[in-house]
């Protein structure tokens, strides 16, 4: 029975923790464009374009 | 739906100006027109970094649009847009209205959400071990404990995430009426107030896990359906895209001076430049040109126009520049009108009773009575208030209407998500339920039953060469015509040459001077010098010099399987009608080819709407299918709609569905598993019932413990969404409808 006595406050402890990480998510705006985040992902920035460069214009 | 545009800039992004900190900056949000892409998101954000005095650019690509931080004596929005229209992207300042709030609400149930499902989890951790501690040797102080843990975890947490539910059943109860909310509320007000006189009591009848479960799943519920109505109405508010962002006006003094579109005053005169839209209703002044009205009339051949001619805001300038002056600008354009009627439509649909609120009509009052009965009877027997209060909350909490609340969102999102599958999009929550008890389709004709933009017909009869040397001409036109003349030669995988020194001439088409003598591609009687009236309208003459004219035929192809799914329609007893806004003849021609026998021609789309009311008053119930803007009101009146994806954006707002591709058969798939879904949603009423059936006299009599409960609950709740999960995979059949035909 004296296992109850920190098993609980741990799981206590790590549910608070996951809801805590979900606010932050949530109010730093990560579940504000689901569709951009992914094309993100696939997105080659390192190289800088030229600054001009037509093709860059259309999707 | 533009009033919101006067707003000035300095009230929306003056948030964050004025700290005090030496370096001040604001915030501008963008609408941006055509972003579509990762691709265009880079360009759009590395475009906004390279101005001076920008901080700090990112694009929201579901929103299409961009926030940008900068400091106001460096920048202002319109050198951002500026710089964005260099970039290749049509931008202005985006009204801040009921998006950013329906938005934030959506964030809001997110947050409860979380909390409750932090909550939930943590006490079934609890609820579970005290339940399988009744079955062995637990020990009453450790199953208090758990309780008292329990109502710590889940009274705050109650407290936070069911107040969108304890809100609306305020609001309801205030009204004098009753909602769903109300049962809802009560059920769960009463199971955490009951849990927590019996936890200090220290007996077994705790239902803290219930009661925060069912907080969980009507949140998942209710964010879900929140979302689907912002993306809605971003979509509309977007629509701002649709009309020119600036213009060009001339002054008096013959200065030009690009100025937002909202700012134009009737009697200005204003340039509008080769494939631009006109921004306002107005007269033209100078110049003569073709004009794309698609979006307003739905026809798809552009129309001259001439010195003294009228065009309309959202129509598209395609040959040469012309100065208008205004006639009406902003809110008393015909686009504006239209987007008017189409609200005034959607109010009237807005009066539709779901099945589930239906039923909730009914349900409320009975649990309640219910409810008081066992109360009453109790005391009648002389049981004392304590039981007989126990057996009354167990009474409410049995029938609380989780598998009710529950019934029709699950059947919603297996049929949603099944439709996905066939390249369907739902909109509407309530959609599948009006396209169920639909009897009746009407078509608009472009773009719905047709491709909406003309192929070469006769290609075959064309040589290479001829179909080569054409298309070098075509290819400097933004004309229709020009354009499947392009097409054509590409997809004989032609090579073209664009001819130098083409020039066109509005309404009549191109030439070029070259070593063999003019070429010339264009109308009948430019070309061959003949009266109009031996010619169809649907098509060019190109010559060479002196040579002999070569005909090309237009037409505005059918779409593949649109004979095939009027046939199964009809045959499924539809009634069957086609509504267009284009040419009477073009209208027969595409009836007749795809076996429809009732069409109307020439329709304004006030007239479309006349026509939806004749058929509703004649007991129909319609479903339309339209693309065009000038279908907006149509789609937005008609009992249920949908629009191919090529729809205009206010057209897709308008409709309950979207489909995608070329083919006509989601139609048919809509319609068939919108039927089926009207069909399982009843069936799960009917499994939430015969549990209640069952459960309720066990809790009059007081029969329920905590156990039976919970099992009861999930059992009723496992039963309704499982029953759902078999529209997912199950063969379909379109039933026969109506027989009022």
């Amino acid at each position: 029975m004296t296992a109850l006595a920190w098993l609980i406050p741990c799981a206590l402890v790590l549910g608070l923790l996951g809801l805590l990480a979900f606010l932050w998510a949530l109010n730093s705006g990560q579940f504000q464009d689901l569709e951009g985040a992914g094309w993100r992902a696939i997105q080659d920035d390192d190289a800088p374009t030229p600054p001009d460069d037509p093709s860059q214009r259309r999707g | 739906m533009g009033r919101a545009l006067d707003i000035p800039l300095q009230e929306l992004s003056g948030r964050d100006a004025g700290r005090g900190e030496p370096p001040k900056t604001e915030t501008a949000s963008l609408v941006v027109e055509n972003m579509h892409c990762g691709a265009c998101m880079s360009s759009i954000e590395r475009a906004l970094r390279k101005v001076p005095g920008v901080v700090d650019a990112r694009v929201n690509l579901s929103a299409k649009r961009a926030s940008v931080t900068f400091h106001p004596d460096e920048a202002q929005p319109q050198v951002l847009i500026d710089a964005l229209e260099r970039a290749g992207f049509n931008a202005a300042e985006a009204p801040e209205t009921a998006v950013n709030l329906a938005e934030a609400r959506a964030n809001d149930l997110l947050r409860r959400l979380g909390v409750a499902g932090f909550a939930a989890a943590n006490v079934m951790l609890l609820s579970v071990s005290v339940w399988a501690g009744e079955v062995s040797d637990m020990d009453r102080a450790a199953a208090s404990l758990f309780h008292w843990l329990s109502a710590l975890i889940a009274m705050p947490s109650i407290a936070y995430s069911a107040q969108p539910f304890f809100r609306s059943a305020g609001g309801a109860l205030r009204a004098g009426r009753l909602n769903m909310d109300v049962p809802i509320s009560l059920g769960i007000l009463l199971a955490t107030g009951m849990s927590l006189f019996q936890t200090i009591r220290g007996t077994s009848h705790v239902y803290f896990d219930a009661a925060i479960m069912l907080t969980f799943f009507l949140l998942i519920g209710r964010y879900l359906d929140e979302q689907v109505r912002l993306r809605a109405r971003s979509a509309a508010e977007n629509l701002i895209g649709l009309k020119a962002l600036t213009a060009l006006v001339i002054g008096a003094d013959g200065t030009a001076q690009r100025v937002p579109a909202r700012a134009l005053k009737p009697g200005m005169r204003i340039q509008v430049a080769v494939g631009e839209r006109v921004p306002v209703d107005g007269r033209v002044i100078d110049g003569t040109t073709d004009i794309d009205a698609s979006l307003i009339t739905g026809e798809t051949l552009p129309a001259t126009v001439a010195r003294g001619g009228t065009v309309h805001a959202g129509t598209v300038n395609l040959t040469r520049a012309i100065t208008v002056e205004a006639t009406a600008t902003d809110e008393s354009t015909l686009l504006a009108e239209i987007a008017r009627l189409m609200l005034s439509a959607e109010q009237g649909r807005g009066q539709y009773v779901r099945l589930a609120d239906r039923a909730s009509r009914l349900y409320a009052p009975a649990v309640h009575v219910l409810g008081a009965a066992t109360f009453i009877g109790w005391m009648l027997l002389g049981a004392g208030w304590e039981p007989a209060l126990t057996n009354a909350v167990a009474v409410l909490i049995i029938t609380c209407p989780c598998a009710l609340a529950l019934a029709v969102p699950a059947v919603q999102v297996a049929a949603t998500s099944r439709l996905f599958g066939k390249g369907v999009i739902v909109k509407a929550a309530d959609g599948l339920e009006r396209l169920s008890e639909v009897d009746t389709v009407v078509f608009d004709k472009t773009g719905t039953l047709t491709r909406g933009e003309p192929a070469l017909r006769n290609a075959a009869e064309i040589g290479d060469e001829t179909l080569r040397s054409a298309a070098a001409l075509a290819i400097s036109s933004r004309h229709p015509y020009s354009k499947a003349v392009v097409r054509a030669a590409r997809d004989r995988g032609l090579e073209i040459v664009p001819a130098a020194g083409v020039s066109e001439v509005p309404g009549s088409g191109l030439s070029v001077s070259g070593g063999d003598g003019e070429r010339r591609l264009g109308s009948a009687e430019w070309v061959k010098g003949s009266t109009p009236s031996d010619t169809k309208r649907s098509s060019l003459w190109y010559a060479v010099g002196g040579g002999r004219p070569v005909a090309f035929h237009f037409e505005d192809a059918v779409r593949p399987d649109a004979h095939e799914v009027v046939a199964r329609l009809r045959k499924a007893g539809y009634s069957v009608c086609l509504l267009s806004g284009d040419r009477r003849e073009a209208v027969e021609a595409a009836a007749r080819e795809v076996g429809i026998t009732d069409w109307w021609g020439e329709v304004r789309p006030d007239g479309k709407i006349a026509m939806l009311e004749h058929l509703k008053a004649t007991g129909r119930r319609v479903l339309m299918v339209g693309d065009g803007l000038n279908d907006a009101p149509a789609l937005a009146a008609a009992h249920a709609s949908l629009s191919p994806s090529s729809a205009a954006d206010i057209s897709q707002t308008a409709a309950d569905a979207v489909f995608q591709g070329q083919q006509l058969t989601p139609i048919l798939d809509t319609l068939e598993v919108a039927q089926a879904s009207q069909r399982m949603a009843v069936q799960n009423f009917a499994i939430a019932l015969a549990y209640n059936v069952v459960s309720v006299p066990l809790a009059m009599t007081g029969h329920v413990t905590p156990l039976i409960a919970a099992l009861a609950m999930s059992l009723s709740s496992i039963a309704v969404t499982g029953n759902a999960l078999r529209l997912r995979r199950r063969r379909l059949v379109l039933e026969r409808v109506g027989g009022k035909t």
